[in-house]
């Protein structure tokens, strides 16, 4: 209750400050369910400013839990769901349109195995596919439609919680290194795969994604295309510009696309619309996803610090939730343990 | 036990690492599957810079022994340099060598493989080829110094079983005391039993396990299928007949009197 009465005061003493490492998705979140408690904060990044640097630059921005649950454990589906209204609430440009899952002809065993291992799916024929999205009529004769799920562009959305944050009263320092960090109360590290000096199971993903605009071809909502070798999606960001995603490689190396790589992708896009020949390359992005064993994310306490972590492919889905967590247990309020670690191997 | 190059090792089952779930849930697998040896794929972008070091050493903690293999790679020289590299990350001399030939199918290109092997062997690799049913190739790689043949049930990945079971048969007859491990196309853990009770000295699968709703269940029951398969062979099982035989002949009937 002290930390409302300080916020109706309107000034910092007594206000826990609370310092975030890493201005990518993880730190962003974090941050903002930070001073929604009436923290503090300030958060630094290495980085001149909002970029490449990070790997939430690359992200799909798919909201797609159901989907993601093909692979993924059941927090995923369980916390995910929840994310949308999150970035409602903190953000603009959340679409809810679903997502299309379809398979190639001969990879119908692909889209059964796909149905099986999901929910909130309903099987779509040729028709309605047309119905969704008329540029695909024609082309596929099932798929599945996941109603509930939405995407975002991930950019604007976290410039988004940049700009919610500075009107909060947080501070933001770019180009800041741990050296020439301010003295908090407390640290959290959400600096992704950088922390792997200080976490010794966290591990790298590879993914490289390519933005391309194809003016010719109009998708509205996320569209996967199953494939046993190849399984790519695709993201509209508007105006023809899609977001092409995205392969998975146990590597850390987070600066060179393969022509194999590429290749697999604009085959994967041709094979979506053969329009997508004709698109512009935009933009290749590469970098690597914070990954525990298990591929879920953490709040490890760990060396003095609170570490976010591990957010894998799921940065957009599971910030937010990770975000409530770590906040609640930097500022020692009660909160579900769903993510927390307290005994972690550390380096 | 089965012996590769003169190490016996106790499961006859072979586990592939790749398309889990999680590194997490491919731990469980093996451990579930009690396997003795995993593979590995190497992709040479990773080996060179060391970038893939988190997933191995992942690998190595299993506790099991490695065979490091050269999938994805099309021609003699990709294969034999992805082995180089392999042998240096993972300190091993054995290789699984693919020499991949045809796309559709992914079945391997017998000539090469053959080239591959000997350039291997001479370079003092423990070459275990992955191969198809094809007696002269399998002559040629034994010729080469290969002492296991890794022949394929069915197209890598297909999950189709042993789609030539006389040609696989034909093979164990011709080759007695080569070891033979059948790879790739086992989808159930009855093609697995059934390889076993064929005689062949082991199975290696990966995507029936990894791509399993539950893959550490399904993990369980390859395991116990080889089992099953390998005793049923031992136990040198009967004879197929058309006629009916009475399981209780007259003579073995109790006497009621």
């Amino acid at each position: 209750m002290a930390r409302l009465d300080d916020i109706a005061d309107g000034g910092g003493a007594g206000r826990p400050h609370v310092l975030v490492i890493g201005a990518g998705v993880a730190g962003l979140c974090t941050a903002t369910e930070l001073a929604a408690r009436g923290a503090r904060v300030t958060v630094i990044d290495r980085a001149p400013g909002p970029g490449a640097a990070s790997c939430s630059w690359w992200a799909g921005g798919m909201l797609a839990p159901f989907c993601e649950r093909e692979s993924a454990e059941e927090p995923v589906l369980t916390h995910g769901r929840r994310a949308a209204d999150w970035w409602e609430r903190h953000a603009s440009g959340i679409t809810r349109a679903g997502t299309l899952v379809v398979a190639p002809g001969r990879d119908q065993g692909e889209l059964a195995r796909f149905a099986r291992r999901t929910s909130g799916h309903e099987a779509v024929d040729g028709a309605r596919i047309a119905e969704l999205e008329p540029d695909l009529a024609g082309r596929f004769a099932r798929g599945l439609f996941f109603v509930e799920e939405a995407h975002l562009d991930p950019r604007k959305a976290t410039a988004a919680l940049l700009t919610r944050l500075a009107e909060a009263g947080a501070e933001i320092r770019w180009g800041t290194d741990m050296a020439d960090a301010p003295p908090a109360d407390q640290v959290i590290d959400c600096r992704g795969l950088a922390a792997a000096d200080r976490l010794a199971d966290l591990r790298g993903v590879k993914g490289e994604m390519l933005v391309i605009r194809s003016p010719e071809v109009a998708l509205t909502r996320p569209v996967r295309l199953l494939h046993p070798r190849w399984p790519i999606y695709i993201v509209p960001r508007g105006e023809g510009v899609y977001m092409l995603g995205a392969t998975m490689i146990e590597s850390g190396d987070r600066h060179r696309i393969t022509a194999r790589s590429m290749l697999e992708l604009l085959g994967a896009a041709y094979a979506l619309h053969p329009a997508f020949a004709e698109a512009e390359i935009l933009e290749i992005g590469v970098d690597a996803r914070p990954a525990f064993p298990d591929n879920l994310p953490r709040v490890v306490r760990a060396g003095g610090r609170l570490h976010v972590n591990g957010l894998y492919r799921h940065g957009f889905l599971l910030g937010p939730s990770v975000a409530a967590e770590a906040a609640a247990v930097a500022l020692g309020a009660n909160h579900p343990s769903e993510w927390l670690h307290d005994d972690h191997p550390q380096r | 036990m089965a012996t590769f190059y003169g190490t016996a090792v106790e499961s006859r089952l072979m586990l592939g690492t790749a398309l889990y779930p999680s590194p997490a849930i491919l731990a469980e697998a093996v451990r579930a599957s009690g396997a003795g040896i995993v593979t590995v794929s190497l992709r040479r972008e990773a080996a060179e810079a060391r970038a893939g070091q988190a997933f191995w050493e992942m690998i190595r903690a299993l506790g099991v022994r490695v065979l490091p293999n050269t999938a994805g790679c099309h021609s003699v020289r990709e294969a034999v340099t992805t082995a180089q590299m392999a042998r240096e990350v993972f300190g091993t001399d054995w290789i699984k060598l693919e020499v991949i030939g045809e796309e559709d199918t992914l079945q391997p290109d017998l000539f090469g493989l053959v080239e591959a092997a000997r350039i291997l062997i001479a370079d003092g690799f423990k070459v275990f080829p992955y191969t198809t049913e094809d007696l002269v190739a399998a002559r040629r790689l034994v010729d080469a110094g290969c002492e296991v043949l890794m022949p394929w049930g069915a197209p890598i990945g297909s999950g189709q079983g042993l789609v030539n079971p006389y040609g696989l048969r034909t093979m164990r007859a011709h080759f007695p005391d080569v070891t033979l491990v059948i790879d790739a196309g086992i989808g159930l853990p009855s093609h697995a039993a059934r390889a076993m009770e064929m005689g062949f000295d082991a199975v290696l699968l990966n995507t029936a396990v990894a791509k399993a709703g539950d893959p550490v269940a399904m993990a369980r029951a390859f395991a116990r299928a080889v089992e099953a398969g390998r005793l049923a062979c031992e136990a040198d099982p009967m004879e197929p007949r058309d006629m009916a035989a009475p399981s209780t002949p007259v003579m073995g009937k109790a006497f009621l009197g």
